[in-house]
This record gives C-alpha cells, structure tokens and sequence, in this order.
C-alpha cells in the first residue's frame, strides 16, 4: 500500500498546484458552511496531516454509491477524494483479490489502530439473521463490520442502505438488514445518506475530519448538519409556487410544463433533508425537481415504506376505503346490539310500568 | 298501597327516550344559547335557568343506558347516578322555571327540540314523585271534578243561563250530530265569562251549528302540565268519548294554550289512535269562517293595539298569521310586537307554572321580558287568545302600574258584528 | 430507532389506521343508537309537511334568529367564524383534498395555500376567543364540562400544528407533520364518544326538530 506521506506532498507529486489545492479548500469550506477566514487553516491542516488509512465495507448495497463516486468528472474534488485518503480496502476498486485482498484489510487495521476510518455502504444482516444471506471469504457481514470497527477510529455509513437499512431492510425485510448505526454502538457513526448520497458530501465529511480531528455536527439522524440541516422544499426553487398553490397535477399538465411545484405528484421535498437543492448532480447540471420529477425523499429512514413515490405526502400509508368500510359495518353491529338490548330492557320496564292513580298523586299533597 | 318510587321515576325516564333525544343529547356543544331564548334565564341572569341544563337527569339516563359508551363509564363509575336528591333540586328547574315556551327549541344552532324533552323529563318527575304540589292538586281536582279548578257543570249552567238572557239566543248543550263541540277552560269560565258570550253570538251571526256537552266542558289538561300520560291520557278520553257520543265532526279548543297542543298534538298519541273528528282552535274556526265570508263586521277598533301570541298557539301548533287576519278585520291601529309569531316571548305562566303557587316570583320575573316587549311598543291595549296568557298579563301588568287593559280575541270579534245577520242565500256568494 | 421520520411514518400508518376504525366504528355505532331508537308513530294530524321542513331546518339553522344574534353577537359570530374557518382549511387544503382522494378515491378542488394560511390564522385567534368566552360568560361557565375543555384542546391542536407545520416553525418537519396528524387522528378518536359527534348528529337533530315543528305548520 501507499507510503505514509502528508496529503500536501502526495498532492504535489500527483502535479497539482498550489493554488488549485487552495481552491479545493475554499471550496470544501464554503460547503461546509465555514468562514472563509477558515480556508488557511482547512489547507494547513490538509497539507501536515498524514493521509488517514481507510477501509471502505461493501455489504448488501448495489455498488451505486461507489459508482456515484467515481464516476464524478475528473479532476474535480471527488476525484480528489482518493487522494485525501489513503484506500486501503475496497473490493470494487481495489487491484487485490481473495487472500490477498483480506490480508489488506487485515494490514491495515494493525498498522493503524485507533487511527483508521471506516467506509460502510450496503445494509448488514442483523446478529440474529441467518449468517449467510451475505459473506465475503466465507465470513458473514456481521462478523467483518465488528471485526473491522473494533479498533476504529470513526465509522461513516455511506448510503442509505448502511445508514438507515435502505433497500434491503424495505417491508418485510427478508434478510434482517440492520443499518450501521443500529450495530455499531461504541464508535462515533457519521451517516451520509442518500440513494446515491451526493459525493461532495464524502469529501466535506472527510475534510473536516481532517481538519479539526473530529466528526461535523450531526442531526437526529446522525448526519452532518451542513449538509442535511435543510429540507429539499426550503431550498427548492420551486418553493414559490407552493407558497402560491400552484401545482402539477400530472405529468403532462401547464403545471408540469411551467415547472410549478410537484407537492401534488408525490414530491417528498417537505420531508426529506440532503442538500440536492443546492448541491446538485452531475458537477452541477441538474437534480431530480429541476429535471420534473418529485423528491423520492431517499436520503430519509423506511423512504421505500413511506408511502407510494407518487402519492403525494399527506395521503396515509396503509388506510382505505375498506378498512373504513369495514368499521363502520362493525360500528352498525355493535351500536345496533347496545340500542336492541336498551329497547329491549326499555319494553320489559314498560310492560311493567305501573300508571300513575290520583291515590298515588294525593299521597305526594 | 303503591307509590311513586324513584325507580319509577327512571323508568318513565328510560321510556321516553326515542331516537330525537338520543341525537339531542348528542348534539349538544354546550354553546349556551338556549339561555338567550329563556326568559327565566334572562330575566334572573341566573345560569342555573340555562334551559339543556334542566334536562341533566334525562340526559344521565340516556348516557349511561342508551350508549356504549356510556355504559362503559357506568361500569368504571364516571357517570354520576340520578337520586331522589339530584331529582328534589331539579324539580324546581323542570317545572318552577320552565313554561315549555319552546323558544329554546327554535334558536338550538343543533336542533335540539329542548322544550320537548322538558316535557318527556317531566313523566319522570311525576312517577318519581318529584312534581310540584300545586301541578298535582290541580290533576288530581281534574281527574276528581272534571275541572283543574274544580269547576261543576252546575256553575257553567248558572253562566249558560246569563248568557242566554243577556244574547237572546240559545246556548245548545248535547245536541247530536251538530259541527262543532266548543270546549271551554275553568279559567275563562270563572274569570272571562264574555267568552261564551262571544262564541254565542258569532256562532249564530255565522249559521254554525255547535253544541256543549254535559259530559264534558273542560278543554284544559293537567297531566300534560304535570307531565304524566296517565292523567293526561284519562282527561283527553273524556273529550273523545263526549265527541264520540255527540257524533261531532269538529271539536274546537277554546281560547287556552296547552289545553290545544293537549287536544290537538297529544291527544290522538296517547289513546293511541287517531280522532274521528278534527281538532282546532277558536281562532282557526274564526278565521275559517272570515274567509268563507260568513262573518260580517262593522267598524273598527281605532286605538293602538298590539298582540301576545300564546306559546302553544303560535310556536307550538302554527296558528300565526290566523290572529293577524282577524285583527285586520276588527282594529286599525293593530302593531305587533318586536319578536312575534313563532319568536315570541312566553307570558312566563305557561307549562304549569301558573298553577304552581311557589313558583310566582319567577313566574312574575319572566313576565319582564313580556313587559319590556310591550313597553318597545306602547299600545293602549293588548289582544290575546288564551286565558292563562290573558291572566298573567292583566297580573303582570297590574304588578308594574301599567295601564294597559287586556281584551280576548274572539269577545272582540263579537263585537263588531253586523247586528243584523244576513241569511245563508245572501253570504253564499261570498263564500 | 426512534426518530421523527419514524414518528411521521407511525401517524401515517399504523395510528391512522387505528384512528379511522375507532372512528368509523364509534360512529356508525352512535348512529345506530339513533336511528334504531326511532320515533313512535303520530296519530296526531298533520298540519304540515315533515320532510320538507325537517330538510329545510337543517340548513336554516346555520343562521340564528335576528333576536338571539342581538343578545349574543360574540357568542353568534365567534362560532360561526371558527366552524366555517375549520371546515374551509379542512376541505380545500391540497394536502387535505390529496389525503381524501388517497383514502377515498375523491377528490375537489382546492384554495390556494396563502389563503388557507390566513383562514388559520383567523380560525386560531376565534378558538382563543370561544375559550376565553367560555371561562368567562357565566352560563358557558356553568355548563361546560372538562369534556368541553377537552374538546376544545384537541381541535385548538389540530388547527395549530396544522399551522406550525405549514410554516415550518419546528424542526425538524416530519416532527411537526406527525404532531399535526397526531392530533387529527385523536381528534377523530374522540369524535364518536364526545360532544364531537355533533359534527354529524347535529344534521339528525335539526331534521328531528323540522319535522315536529313542520308537521305543526311551523318551520323551526
């Protein structure tokens, strides 16, 4: 594996300048949402620091987070990325196989302990699901992520799937699939969702790393706040025509022509909290609401059981018509039971009823 | 010997309630508003005369037997239970401040039919031995004497005599197969004898052929005030059987409010068939025969007057615009008041609380209400159509020192007749 | 886990489903209690029509007589506000017409958001007012029942996380959203077992008081 070098000098020798190296960091900083004023130390930290060992863990995903990856344009920051770090384990991307590749990890986890990152994508079998829904060299998910976080120094869950079950965790589950944070309790877990997550988030995620020796400010889900801390409907340009309540109501309607908000075709924007809005794909060419199409909403938790990707987001998951149906007959039955047992001891008290006499009457005077 | 038991009493409760008071009881939202149509609550500013929360015993009953719910909060001990003790405090709200004026019924933004259920809560009250005594001594005279006020035939005679010194004309008692049996009230008997009087000479001014009968004269119905079927049921047989055997097509009720809804509304449901005769009030007869032309009057009252249209006439049965148009025959100068026909505010001595002696400081405070309203409009005289009304008025009235006589519809009519009555050929094309 | 997207996607799910059967249930069980009670037959003759009055009084008693608006403008208004403010954000949000056309398969068309957004806020400010009044005015206070501050709290609730939520004035957003729905499911839990069911029996009891009055010539 790669000598251990500072990230200034690595990036010098792979020919890039000192300028498009601060360029990187402004840019970093900016989508970090830190003052500029931070940018000098971003670039110190990132030149004196030796480049962090990582293991990237594939479990049961469908390798779209890595080709998100590495199918950026070269050479912006996401190809960078391989170059912050030192990558000593991918099964994807690496040269090595079988033993060898093991041996790697292995390797790794000695020479560094304490000191090395963890790259989680794809959702693990639980403890108690059965072991062989998803091996690598014979060894189950499980085993290989607590072996491999053991002595880590931070996890981060690349991917929906690792950070909240994603996909293969979808009702009913066949495999048990837990996400990482549900399994790893001890170490700090950075979840950087998302059905591809945006790469940029990687990088910024790392960079501060890197930077201030510590993981970003995560919200609720364990997600750095810079990226997730807004709704896609607050940054959507397409907020005004909510606020105003105009809609698409189909695909081929004026209002799908002139872009008006999808709220009504499934969109789960109001929900769903990435930095899409303002990021975007694609180095910047477009997302999913600029290209027509409602928010799936994947970077959130059970986004495959919240409901249709076309229903719009107050619509319930589960009730019907029948369910209502059925109720209210059931409603008839037990209401008509009260009032015939009422009626019934109604008529008895009457059959009973003794009249009122003026003897009766005359008592009362 | 049996007696009213509290039992009893839950019984009657549990019997009265139907389908009406069941979505009632549901409806209401506690907004208050009945208060506005109550003129005991208006008048004494008291809340406890707020008119839904008279009914809490029926409404307990209905709860905790009628509902799931409310069997389930029996069960668990929520629901308090109706006693002897809530039914002794709620007495004075069923029947002291309570004229079943049925303005509370027309103003319930949910529908509630508010003064119809007092009047079921009452069958309640009577079987639980909880009615006032001055409503009991009255049914039991009823049932005893033929009469609320123990009137005998023997004093109507007396009257029937004057009358017909004074008319000229023959009073007919127990005559077959005539049109009209006229009933009469204890009270207009003893206190506005110009009734029968007025009847007389109008039904012979019209050709109408009617009768009294010996069997019975008395239109009132104490157990309908009590609020007991019983009594009630006993008083309207006498009536149906004295039609029945005169083989009348008609009976008319006589210048009374409650003694019509009895007859008219009650009456058929609690023997439990329909008539074989039809029902109506003096004024619906009058105003048949204004507009058949077969009355025929000659000038006009020329001084303001203005009108009480009684509760059970006007709001409970109908009979609104009925008054006015005899009015136009007979008076010039005739202003409603402000709130009229079915808005009308009540006397205050409806619904028993005339017969109910210790009742009489509210029933005098509710009379405010009407004296305001007649104060807005300064007539010199009031015209009504009921004789517990007509009372209550010259009583309030007299009460606040206001000179304001207070004169019967129909002796009005009488006495505007042509003197001379045209025969059958000449009104004919009029009709 | 237990994070506000599974507390929103719990509303949506299972607790709506829960909400709607107690509904439905308690309700039709409640109208069943009505209607099979039934009226016993009249024998009196009628002086005028039942049904066509009774369907009249069901509508003009939206509307108080001239005399009761005099003696109770605030009470009158107040009510009427607020009913009306509920039933329009109900009815003619899109969030709302989208639940019904999920649910039901029906659906209508809407307001505009900005107007809805005003009619909340009218219909917040008249709900403090119908609770001030009903702490203040004597009668209210003599006849209200915890179930009516119970009643009250619930559609206040309703109305208000609604509100927050449209404005997104708590984060995170599928915090407010489940709270909002929350509240309407409770909402619809207690309809059938307080003085809610008005919402529905009202109608059988206006019908009621039309017909008995309108059998005796009077429209109520």
């Amino acid at each position: 594996m790669a000598a251990p070098t500072t990230l200034g000098e690595n990036l010098r020798a792979q020919g890039v300048s000192r300028r498009g190296f601060l360029k990187l960091c402004a840019a970093t900083a900016s989508m970090l949402a830190l003052p500029p004023s931070m940018v000098p130390r971003i670039a110190h930290a990132l030149e004196a620091t030796r480049r962090p060992s990582v293991i990237w863990l594939s479990f049961q995903e469908c390798t779209g987070c890595t080709e998100s990856l590495t199918r950026s344009q070269a050479p912006t920051l996401d190809e960078l990325i391989l170059d912050l770090i030192s990558l000593d384990y991918h099964h994807t991307l690496q040269a090595a196989a079988g033993e060898a590749a093991e041996l790697a990890r292995h390797q790794a986890m000695e020479a560094n302990p304490g000191q090395y990152l963890v790259i989680v994508d794809g959702s693990i079998p639980g403890p108690d699901a059965n072991p062989g829904f998803s091996t690598i060299a014979g060894h189950s998910n499980y085993d290989i992520l607590m072996e491999t976080v053991a002595n880590a120094a931070a996890v981060i869950a690349v991917g929906s799937c690792a950070a909240f079950g994603g996909l293969p965790a979808a009702d009913p589950n066949p495999t048990g699939a837990r996400s990482v944070m549900d399994l790893v309790a001890d170490k700090p877990v950075v979840n950087i969702s998302g059905c591809p997550p945006i790469p940029m988030v990687i990088t910024g995620v790392l960079v501060h790393f890197l930077t201030f020796g510590r993981l970003p400010e995560l919200d609720e889900y364990r997600r750095p706040m810079a990226f997730y801390g807004q709704s896609i409907h607050d940054r959507c340009y397409r907020r005004p025509f909510y606020d105003r309540g105009l809609f698409a109501n189909t695909f081929e309607d004026e209002g799908a022509r002139k872009g008006w908000c999808l709220f009504r075709l499934g969109c789960k924007g109001p929900t769903t909290y990435n930095a899409c809005a303002t990021a975007h794909w694609n180095a910047g060419t477009s997302w999913p609401i600029q290209s027509g199409h409602p928010c799936l909403g994947c970077s959130e938790p059970s986004f495959w059981d919240g409901g249709g990707f076309y229903e719009p987001l107050s619509v319930p998951t589960t009730a019907t018509a029948t369910t209502l149906l059925a109720a209210a007959a059931a409603g008839a039955v037990v209401g008509g039971a009260t009032t015939a047992r009422a009626k019934k001891q109604t008529r008895n008290l009457v059959a009973e009823r003794q009249p009122v006499t003026v003897e009766e009457l005359e008592k009362k005077l | 010997m049996s007696e009213l038991t509290l039992e009893r009493g839950l019984a009657a409760f549990r019997a009265e309630i139907d389908g009406p008071v069941a979505a009632f009881f549901s409806s209401c939202v506690h907004c208050g508003l009945c208060a506005q149509a109550c003129p005991f609550y208006l008048e004494t500013g008291d809340p406890k005369y707020t008119p839904i929360l008279k009914l809490e015993p029926l409404r307990l009953v209905w709860e905790s037997q009628f509902t799931l719910w409310g069997r389930l909060k029996r069960l668990l001990g929520l629901t308090p239970k109706v006693t002897d003790a809530m039914l002794a405090e709620w007495e004075g709200l069923l029947y002291d401040s309570c004229t079943m004026c049925g303005r509370c019924s027309m103003v319930c933004p949910v529908g509630n039919d508010i003064y119809a259920m007092i009047r079921k809560a009452r069958e309640g009250m009577v079987q639980s031995g909880h009615a006032p005594e001055g409503l009991i001594a009255a049914a039991v005279r009823a049932i005893n004497t033929g009469s609320p006020m123990g009137l005998k035939w023997k004093t109507l005679a007396v009257q029937i005599k004057h009358v017909e010194e004074s008319t000229g004309l023959q009073v007919p008692v127990d005559k077959e197969g005539v049109e009209y049996l006229v009933l009469l009230s204890s009270m207009e008997v003893i206190n506005f004898p110009e009734y029968l009087e007025a009847i007389t000479r109008i039904f012979d001014h019209a050709g109408v052929t009617w009768t009294l009968s010996t069997e019975c004269f008395e239109a009132t119905n104490a157990g309908i005030q009590i609020g007991n079927k019983d009594i009630a049921a006993r008083l309207v047989e006498r009536v149906v059987a004295a039609a029945e055997r005169l083989a009348v097509s008609n009976v008319i009720s006589p210048e009374c409010g409650h003694a019509y809804t009895a007859i008219r509304w009650e009456g058929p449901n609690l023997i439990g068939r329909p008539y074989p005769f039809q029902v109506y009030h003096i004024i619906e007869v009058l105003d048949a025969l204004r507009s058949a032309g077969r009355i025929h009057t000659e000038g006009k009252e020329s001084d303001r007057l203005s009108m009480h249209d009684p509760c059970n006439l006007a709001r409970k049965s109908g009979v609104i615009a009925e008054q006015r148009r005899l009015m136009d025959l007979v008076a010039d100068n005739f202003v409603d008041l402000k709130e009229h026909g079915r808005f009308q505010w009540c006397c205050g001595a409806g619904g028993g609380v005339s017969s109910n002696e210790r009742a009489e400081p509210l029933r005098m405070a509710a009379f405010r209400r009407k004296k305001a309203q007649i104060e807005e409009v300064a007539p010199e005289r009031m015209v009504t159509m009921c004789a517990t009304c007509r009372t209550q008025l010259e009583e309030g009235l007299e009460e606040f020192n206001m000179d304001i006589p207070v004169v019967g519809l129909t002796e009005m009519l009488a006495e505007h007749l042509v003197e001379q009555p045209r025969t059958p050929t000449e009104a004919q094309p009029e009709a | 886990m237990n994070g506000s997207m599974e507390f929103l996607l719990w509303t949506k799910g299972p607790m709506f489903d829960i909400a709607l059967i107690v509904f439905a249930l308690g309700l039709m069980a409640r109208l069943a209690e009505i209607f099979l009670l039934g009226r016993a037959p009249n024998y009196a003759a009628p002086r005028g029509k039942e049904w066509h009055r009774g369907l009249r009084t069901l509508f003009t008693r939206n509307f108080p007589d001239p005399g009761t608006f005099q003696r109770a403008p605030f009470n009158v208004l107040v009510g009427w506000i607020w009913h009306l403010g509920f039933l329009v954000i109900l009815l003619f949000f899109v969030p709302h017409v989208e639940l019904a056309k999920g649910v039901l398969g029906i659906g209508w068309p809407t307001l505009p958001n900005p107007v809805i957004d005003l009619i909340t806020g009218v219909t917040l400010v008249a709900l403090i007012a119908t609770l001030v009044h009903r702490l203040t005015h004597p009668v209210k206070r003599r006849i209200s029942t915890s179930e009516d501050y119970l009643v009250w709290t619930l559609v206040f609730l309703v109305v208000l996380t609604g509100y927050l939520a449209y404005h997104r004035l708590v984060e995170p957003y599928p915090l407010v959203l489940g709270m909002h729905i929350l509240s309407a499911e409770l909402f619809l839990i207690a309809l059938p077992f307080t003085k809610l069911t008005h919402i529905f029996t009202a109608f059988i009891a206006r019908w009621y008081n039309g017909a008995t009055f309108g059998r005796k010539g009077v429209q109520s």
